[in-house]
């Protein structure tokens, strides 16, 4: 059994939880509020940064280990876990980077500073907490919490719609929260198994280990798997999103498309893959239809919209289909397996990730300025806000997969593992290139270029605390589009063992 | 001796420049723009020192094998950059890297007071960077990778004047258009990783290229990795890739467009990067395209049509850049054509001598329209008198375009000629022949529509330029305007006012044209002698015979069963393309005589519905853009599912909230809104289910 306490993931975890509170506590006006913020956003990404590069390939596998008993009664055998393992160390760089993001992006808010940045630190908090938890009942517990900031932030902070938006994600997450409840506890009832410890359900696999299963392997397959395809989002569940996008403030749309749906796909990889083996096997041709659907669908309906946002979120729809595409992959031919594709998976968790996040962080600082993200009503930018136009311009290179930059890779790993796999499915998949170069060149166009407009004569480019975040994340989008493998190695490093579990 | 680092500068130097423009000069010295050019310009003269030095050590028998590098190592597969230096990437070297040092030259004239000078330079070191990494590339991931970037510089540098809403949608078309190519190019590359496991077991890496060569020749154990359908699939994708990027038909829609990026950028996209890239391409597998007569059948054809189908269309355009265009897809349709029937050398000493004289005319067309302040032929004329030296250089690049004795382009044409006549590659005889006929018919139209061009630019008198074009066009379009797509002629360049200015242009434009003049003319002759023993230093038949040694070189052992044929000079086929230029220029000569300075009505026009059908582009792009984009794809069928989405998935979702809310609402007490209500009964509800188990268990 995995155990110890180096405190580093505990400090990681809790320490925005801690900032959140000493804000509401302790600072005594917005600027100060600010200003803690940021130190917390600062702290945080340091430490993520120190988890991710302490991170040993080829060391144990799961590593900065804190465990203490909790519940450790016999009958409820749950314990305070958390580990990073090569899966999870990069997505929680990914947090600590978005995190101080979201700071950033949120530095003009006036409306009810010290409670916005409250709730944003909790949120990140909450979702540390699922990417590092050991235990599948804190793991619970963690994606509980995630909904109550992310709710917050869109209700009050948000625009239009935005009540309804907000009961519309939390519903449909608590629905898929619901689904996940009833498969851990029938896991956990299940005698032979009796555990929420990861690592163990892991090392041997649920469907494998013979147990006498409360409910079918297939059925517990399934309802982890709702739980996760809403939150990824998977077609037909997706519908949340647009509207939880274009309703949200700029930090939540950073935050929601970010890390939020990598819980999503984060899960697939740890529990539908990590312990659901046979099923993930058995079901992969249905994972695939689900993946491709999304990715062409998701692809067609952005080039329709005309809100940014929405486009956006439409097009996370298309981009999170590549990660089950990946997922799909994994069984190459009878018993022959590869890992190609979930690499891809994870790669494009981290990829898309940083892409959107950069995305939102642009559009957010169009919409401040322009005061519309109607995409008619917009063009010429490009003349007025150079610094915006090039992150945009960036970004959406980026997104579309262009070669150097961080969305490529992913995207030629799963593409890559897929087609070994399923060729033809994979191949309607790859016409996704052509309807993303479409939607996101077409936006470019639309917004960017064209005569500069009398109406927006008076709009300044991103000033320093605007362009920081757009700075770091494109220094983030160039180094891993041009030197993937220090990534890629890691991910490696966590998902070898779940593949090699399979056989 | 060849050395792996200096062969590496040559890639890093222009992405060097790139690099110290984009993030230094740029944002911090932007007041000494003039600084850009001159970086991009002393990394091009070393670059190019660096290839002719390359190029030299290669012709001297020199076979460098470098080891690649790791890049990206996951699972099975594995990409690793590497060099890949032989005889087609030692000319390319020299051609990209010449061809480009002379256009940025010209480009500091060209480009002078354009308030994004630097922008410019960081773009064009971008493009030249990533088109010679691509001819480098040995790994077909790389390779890809190159290509992509050579086609996102193409984007930002035909919409480098993005306030023209023209310019914008041109970068959009052209990088769209060239995806879809791509898209069978990356299948291709997904199709050779699936076969990852037979490559192994041949001891081959299916992304190496020399070890994707090998795949195709049959094993000692009987039997080629790659071979039968699923090598005509593979190839077919490569072609699709290589037809995307060259503008072959049906994916030509994009090139004429995009001249609405900066004249020298043209030059550039048209001549040595870019469009060149989709004929390397084929090039570079093509011993696997050896080994697919199916294959080979498909590039001579597309080529030949192409070919014959641009020059048609070239013919009755009146900007001066667009008849250009039409003439480079209809040469990249010869070169292309030429593979297909399988003359190798041929087709790469067509694209060289093509990229020199090409990028001479589009640096003329830039000249031309400094003077006249308009692209428009129709406002032209007369300008040999104001500007002798574009006029004396336009015409030697116009000439050896035709295919002129003694200019290059008559002996690589004729290469290509020579090798359709004699058959005798993989493809059946009727396809050379087929392909002899429409490129001959080529000849013919390439002859009339370059004297056209020459004529309505240089000859007679001047018809009023720029000034008169703007006048006319406000004077409520002209019938003669309205045949002209609204966005083309009238837009003047950028920066650049429609003022008339007549003429010559300065030193700093001339003399890479002059340059570039003494490669138009002695490209062919000189570095491929015919005729005599030796010229020089040159053997006779030294480029196409060093390019065939390459391709052998590669091949191996298989050289003896599939070899490319290599065409003798002919000279019937001398006679009969000389014969077909000629009459092409007399009737030109007779349609077109000198007239007043009135804006001339095209006697073209005569023809009625065919010139109707030929400026229209064959209905091509009004078939892409209205019908089958914005009809069938974005009114149809993504407003179907946009409905569906919005009335359907997500209707279906509100019903049930609705229906949910209706049962609930006798239990409106938990129905409150209160999120915290929520959360309270989520922790409620599984702490019973956690109690139960505890009292139960």
């Amino acid at each position: 059994m995995v155990t110890g306490f180096t405190g580093l993931l505990t400090v990681t975890v809790f320490l925005p939880a801690a900032g959140a509170l000493a804000l509401l506590l302790l600072a005594r006006s917005d600027r100060a509020a600010r200003l803690l913020a940021f130190a917390v956003g600062v702290a945080e990404l340091a430490l993520s940064l120190v988890v991710f590069f302490g991170f040993q390939r080829g060391g144990e596998r799961f590593q900065w280990v804190d465990r203490l008993p909790w519940f450790a009664s016999e009958t409820l055998n749950a314990s305070y876990f958390l580990g990073v393992d090569g899966l999870s160390a990069p997505l929680v760089l990914l947090t600590g980077l978005l995190g101080l993001c979201a700071v950033l992006a949120s530095w003009r808010i006036t409306l009810r500073v010290r409670e916005h940045f409250a709730w944003l630190l909790l949120l990140q908090t909450a979702v540390l907490g699922v990417f590092t938890s050991l235990d599948l009942l804190l793991f619970f517990l963690f994606w509980e919490l995630e909904l109550l900031p992310m709710y917050m932030l869109i209700a009050i902070w948000g625009g239009g719609r935005k009540e309804y938006s907000a009961m519309k994600f939390l519903i449909f997450t608590i629905t898929g929260s619901a689904f996940m409840l009833v498969a851990i506890v029938a896991v956990f009832l299940t005698p032979q198994v009796g555990t929420f410890d990861m690592t163990q359900l892991l090392a041997h696999g649920v469907g494998l280990s013979g147990a006498d299963l409360l409910l079918p392997a297939s059925a517990l397959f399934w309802l982890f798997f709702l739980a996760f395809a809403i939150k990824l989002p998977v077609w037909p569940l997706h519908t949340w999103l647009p509207d939880a996008h274009t309703d949200a403030p700029t930090a939540g749309s950073v935050m929601l498309a970010g890390v939020l749906l990598k819980m999503g796909g984060y899960g697939l990889l740890r529990i539908n893959v990590g312990i659901f083996h046979q099923q993930t096997q058995q079901f992969a041709w249905a994972l695939m239809a689900l993946g491709v659907i999304s990715v062409l669908y998701g692809a067609v309906v952005t080039i329709r919209q005309t809100d940014l946002k929405r486009l956006i979120a439409y097009s996370s729809v298309s981009h999170m289909g590549l990660v089950l595409v990946g997922i799909a992959s994994v069984q190459v031919g009878l018993g022959e397996l590869t890992d190609t594709g979930l690499s891809g998976a994870a790669m494009q968790l981290f990829t898309h990730g940083t892409i959107t996040g950069l995305l939102f962080l642009a559009v957010g600082l169009v919409y401040d300025k322009a005061h519309t993200r109607y995409i008619p009503d917009l063009g010429g930018l490009a003349n007025r806000m150079p610094l915006v136009a090039i992150a945009f311009l960036i970004a959406g290179l980026a997104s579309l997969g262009l070669p150097g930059l961080s969305g490529f890779v992913s995207e030629l790993l799963v593409f890559l593992g897929g087609f070994q796999a399923y060729p033809w499915p994979t191949a309607l998949a790859v016409l996704g290139i052509i309807l993303a170069a479409g939607y996101i060149l077409w936006m470019m166009e639309r917004c960017l270029f064209g005569a500069a407009r009398e109406r927006f004569d008076h709009l300044t480019d991103a000033s320093f605390v605007e362009a920081l975040p757009l700075v770091l994340l494109i220094i983030v989008i160039v180094a891993v589009g041009v030197y993937p493998a220090p990534l890629t190695q890691v991910f490696q490093a966590g998902l070898a063992p779940m593949v090699d579990a399979f056989r | 001796m060849i050395s792996e680092s200096f062969i590496w500068a040559i890639l890093l130097l222009p992405l060097a420049s790139f690099v110290v423009i984009a993030l230094v000069i740029r944002p911090f010295l932007d007041r000494a723009s003039a600084l850009s050019g001159r970086v991009l310009i002393g990394c091009l003269t070393v670059a190019l020192a660096l290839s002719l030095w390359t190029l030299a050590a290669t012709a001297g028998g020199a076979v460098p094998d470098f080891q690649p590098h790791p890049w990206l190592d996951v699972g099975q597969a594995t990409v690793a950059l590497g060099l890949l230096v032989d005889p087609i990437t030692a000319i390319m070297l020299v051609v990209v890297t010449g061809v480009s040092l002379m256009v940025q030259i010209y480009s500091q004239g060209y480009m002078r007071g354009d308030p994004s000078y630097s922008r410019y330079f960081a773009y064009m070191s971008l493009f030249t960077g990533a088109m010679i990494g691509l001819v480098l590339s040995s790994n077909i991931v790389q390779l890809y990778v190159f290509w992509e970037l050579v086609g996102v510089a193409s984007y930002l540098l035909i919409g480098f004047w993005h306030h023209r809403p023209a310019a914008a949608a041109a970068a959009k078309k052209a990088f769209i258009i060239t995806r879809i190519g791509d898209v069978g190019f990356l299948l291709a590359i997904l199709y050779l990783f699936s076969q990852a496991d037979r490559f192994a077991a041949a001891g081959l890496d299916p992304f190496h290229i020399p070890d994707i060569w090998q795949a195709a020749q049959p094993l000692a154990t009987g039997g080629a990795v790659l071979g039968g359908a699923a090598l005509t699939w593979v190839l077919l994708g490569i072609f699709a890739g290589a037809a995307g990027k060259s503008g072959q038909f049906p994916l030509h829609a994009w090139l004429p467009d995009a001249m609405e990026g900066p004249t020298p950028v043209s030059a550039l996209i048209h001549a040595a990067t870019m469009v060149a890239a989709g004929v390397f391409l084929v090039a570079r597998f093509y011993p696997l395209f050896l080994a697919s007569p199916n294959a080979m059948t498909v590039v001579a054809l597309i080529g030949a049509f192409t070919a014959f189908m641009a020059a048609t269309m070239g013919l009755v355009m009146n900007d001066i850049k667009r008849v250009l265009a039409y003439s480079t897809i209809s040469q990249l349709g010869y070169m292309m054509a030429a593979l297909g029937v399988g003359a190798y050398g041929p087709a790469i000493f067509h694209l060289f001598t093509h990229a020199f004289f090409k990028a001479l005319l589009f640096l003329g067309a830039g000249s031309v329209n400094h003077a006249a302040g308009t692209f428009n032929m129709r406002y032209m004329g007369g300008l040999r008198r104001f500007m002798p030296w574009t006029y004396a250089l336009t015409l030697i690049g116009g000439l050896s375009l035709v295919g002129i004795f003694p200019l290059s382009g008559f002996w690589s044409k004729d290469e290509i000629l020579a090798a359709a006549w004699q058959g005798g590659g993989s493809v059946e005889m009727w396809v050379s022949r087929l392909t002899l006929g429409l490129l001959l018919a080529g000849v013919l139209l390439t002859a009339f529509y370059t004297w056209r061009l020459l004529h309505l630019t240089f000859h007679g008198e001047f018809r009023g330029g720029g000034e008169r074009e703007q006048s006319d066009l406000a004077a409520s379009a002209p019938p003669a305007a309205a045949e002209v797509p609204q966005h083309h002629g009238a837009a003047p360049a950028g920066n650049h006012p429609s003022g008339v200015h007549l003429a010559e242009s300065p030193w700093v434009m001339v003399l890479p044209m002059a340059a570039l003049g003494v490669a138009a003319v002695a490209a062919g002759f000189v570095a491929n002698p015919q005729w005599v023993q030796r010229l020089v230093i040159f053997p006779a038949h030294w480029l196409t015979d060093f390019l065939d040694a390459g391709l052998e070189h590669g091949l191996g052992a298989a050289a003896e069963a599939v070899h490319p044929i290599v065409p003798k000079f002919s000279l019937e086929v001398a006679l009969a393309s000389t014969a077909a230029a000629l009459v092409g220029i007399g009737v030109a000569m007779l349609l077109y005589r000198s007239r007043a300075s009135e804006a001339i009505r095209d006697p073209l026009e005569r023809m009625g519905p065919v010139h109707r059908l030929l400026s229209q582009r064959y209905y091509v792009d009004a078939l892409y853009e209205g019908i089958l984009v914005r009809r069938v794809f974005y009114r149809a069928v993504a407003g179907a599912l946009d409905w569906v989405d919005r009335f359907l998935v997500d209707g279906l979702v509100n019903l049930v909230g609705c229906s949910v809310r209706g049962v609930g609402r006798g239990a409106a007490l938990f129905q409150n809104g209160q999120v915290q209500w929520y959360g309270v009964m989520i922790a409620i509800g599984s702490l019973l289910i956690l109690a139960g188990y505890l009292v139960l268990g």
